[in-house]
């Protein structure tokens, strides 16, 4: 009998106390240290996109000609005003990591927004119109799926010419084909339930239905897909810059850093290093908040 | 069974359909069209450009030309590299064995690790084993790889000198083509430093491109592993007294190793990505290095028939994998 009381109170709890969704997802969270590790990284690194410029001692393209390749402060031979060093052509290394930050949080963020919008427009309609619009859809992102991310990159800049800007469109096509399928597969699961059904007895219409009704509720995994895709989005571009096939000198991104200071590697270790490490840690922190954000979102996973 | 594979293939016959006209596309979308982007930056006169878009078959309609595209395709022929005269078929053979050496090395440096350490982490779940594999794994995951290959070259080429820096063999060694694997080749030649040239070589792009997969593989096995821990059959098996050894190797690592197949021909799209930057990092004479350069210098054919072959590769061993899911798995096989 006891036991019977003791379900009692837990219910009754239950009732009077509803966290609400956003707090439910914050207890999670914040219970798992990685993410948390993860989430500071990453307000750390919005935090030195953001203020650049009165963080960054110098400006990312202001050559020191009389400091070319000055090792780190701490080294030996290393000079007190350029705490990181400085590459080939005397920049600062510290102001152009700093900004490198600033470029690669905007790559993440226009390739993933124009990725994810796109994705979830025609994962949307898919799901709604069914039939030979949605086979065409889904068909043609089995094509983008058939190549491997890079080369699809690579073919993308094939047309479009090496830049930033055209990298940017290159990872937001190649991450396309997995916010299609995330949105179509979570509508069709949510089309059928019966507060859809209600809303449509209402008198939605099919937009309506589509993006108020329906989208909110599939929002979950495309979150934690957009985070762990911000990271990989991250990755291509520097892979992308390094190749040369990204943005272009004397632009500060990391993988166009690295691949500048090639022909330094074996008697300047920090004009390679460096800029790895940096691309290393935001690629870890989005990885980790992403990790986390998905253990916490998926019920399945809950206790 | 049969049945079920010609299912599976006729899903592909479009996406392999939307591939051709994908890659044929892509030389259409190029600004100007192909002739003037063949001759570059100087341009050149209106009567050869019109004698050269005829030579081509430029001229004639797009869905012609898209027809004729796919049954040269079919027959293995992609065209001719513009700045070899070589044909795209004969230069993509004779760089593949090269790639496929390097990745199949690769993968097989990602297995004989990833999965023994995803076990591990599963047995000893919340142990510090478990925390220090899925730690490194999630760092392997998230590496830049043409940054951990430079530091591999910093470390043991510059600073130890252990593993040379580039390219496949070193010069002295020519051993005859018979395989086109090096390492095979080099042990026919008979010559006594040769395997062991051809095998230093091969160390650091493999441990360079098998990171990725390793991580891949060592999480997924662990969460496939947990999975299978808590059924109930595993469980039965435990309170017969069986041996946890046993209770692994016969009930709990068959199954857990179903979703893992999976991942390993997955992980076929990563190599093939992976490649194009461990190549270009240690000059090997593959098709991801052949490929960056042939954008470098805008050479279109060879660009078109490297993405072509490279996603009929990705499509045939994600067929083949299916397959072999169907066998292991006979649940798969009857499904719709």
């Amino acid at each position: 009998m006891n036991t019977s009381n003791s379900q009692l109170t837990v219910a009754e709890e239950g009732i009077s106390a509803p966290p609400s969704p956003l707090a439910e997802l914050w207890r999670d969270f914040r219970r798992n240290r990685g993410a948390l590790i993860g989430l500071t990284l990453v307000g750390l690194f919005i935090f030195m996109a953001l203020f650049a410029n009165w963080i960054a001692p110098y400006s990312p393209i202001e050559q020191y000609r009389d400091s070319i390749l000055a090792p780190p402060a701490w080294v030996e031979g290393g000079k007190a005003q350029f705490l990181l060093g400085t590459d080939p052509v005397g920049r600062d290394m510290l102001s152009r990591l700093i900004f490198g930050t600033r470029l690669s949080l905007l790559i993440g963020i226009i390739s993933i927004g124009l990725s994810m919008s796109i994705g979830i427009v025609l994962g949307l309609t898919a799901a709604f119109s069914g039939g030979k619009t949605d086979t065409g859809i889904m068909r043609l992102m089995d094509v983008l799926m058939a190549l491997p991310s890079l080369l699809l990159a690579v073919a993308v800049i094939a047309v479009l010419g090496p830049g930033l800007m055209n990298a940017m469109y290159a990872i937001a096509i190649v991450q396309l084909p997995a916010f299609v399928r995330l949105t179509r597969a979570s509508a069709i699961a949510e089309r059928s339930r019966d507060y859809v059904t209600a809303s449509r007895i209402a008198g939605a219409g099919v937009l309506r239905l589509m993006f108020i009704v329906v989208l909110p509720n599939c929002l979950a995994p495309l979150i934690v897909q957009g985070t762990l895709g911000f990271s990989t989005a991250i990755l291509d571009a520097a892979a992308l810059g390094f190749l040369g096939l990204g943005a272009q000198p004397p632009t500060p991104e990391w993988g166009s850093m690295l691949a500048s200071a090639l022909e330094f590697i074996q008697s300047a270790w920090w004009v390679v290093s460096l800029p790895g490490i940096a691309i290393l840690l935001a690629v870890l922190a989005f990885n980790l908040m992403g990790d986390g954000l998905r253990d916490a979102l998926d019920p399945k996973l809950k206790r | 069974m049969i049945s079920f594979f010609l299912r599976r293939l006729g899903v592909l016959i479009p996406t392999f359909l939307g591939i051709t006209l994908l890659v044929f596309a892509l030389i259409h979308m190029i600004p100007g069209d192909p002739v003037e982007a063949m001759s570059g930056e100087r341009g050149m006169d209106s009567a050869r450009h019109a004698q050269l878009m005829t030579e081509f078959g430029l001229n004639r309609p797009l869905p012609v030309q898209y027809v004729d595209y796919v049954f040269k395709a079919a027959k293995g022929d992609l065209g001719r590299s513009i700045v070899t005269q070589e044909s795209v078929m004969r230069e993509f053979l004779d760089r593949f064995p090269a790639t496929f050496e390097l990745s199949l090395c690769a993968i097989t440096f990602a297995l004989t690790i990833g999965i023994p350490a995803g076990i591990i982490a599963a047995f000893k779940r919340n142990s510090v084993v478990d925390y220090g594999v899925m730690g490194v794994s999630l760092a392997g995951y998230s590496m830049p790889i043409f940054w951990w290959a430079l530091l591999l070259i910093l470390f043991f080429s510059v600073q130890l000198g252990w593993t040379p820096v580039s390219g496949r063999i070193a010069v002295e060694y020519d051993p005859e083509v018979v395989t086109g694997l090096m390492l095979i080749d080099s042990l026919l030649s008979g010559e006594p430093g040769a395997f062991r040239s051809a095998a230093s070589h091969l160390i650091l792009p493999t441990i360079a491109l098998g990171t990725i997969p390793l991580a891949t593989l060592a999480r997924m096995t662990r969460s496939a592993m947990l999975e299978v821990l808590g059924e109930d059959y595993v469980r039965a098996a435990r309170a017969r007294g069986l041996s946890p050894l046993r209770v692994l190797t016969r009930h709990a690592l068959r199954n857990a190793l179903i979703p893992v197949l999976t991942v390993i021909g997955l992980q076929v799209g990563t190599l093939l990505a992976g490649a194009i930057l461990t190549e270009t990092i240690f000059s090997w004479p593959g098709i991801g290095k052949w490929m960056v350069e042939a954008i470098h210098r805008r050479d279109y054919p060879v660009v078109q028939g490297g993405i072509l072959l490279s996603a009929t590769i990705v499509i045939a061993v994600n067929l083949i994998v299916d397959m072999l899911y169907g066998v292991v798995n006979p649940r798969i096989r009857h499904q719709r």
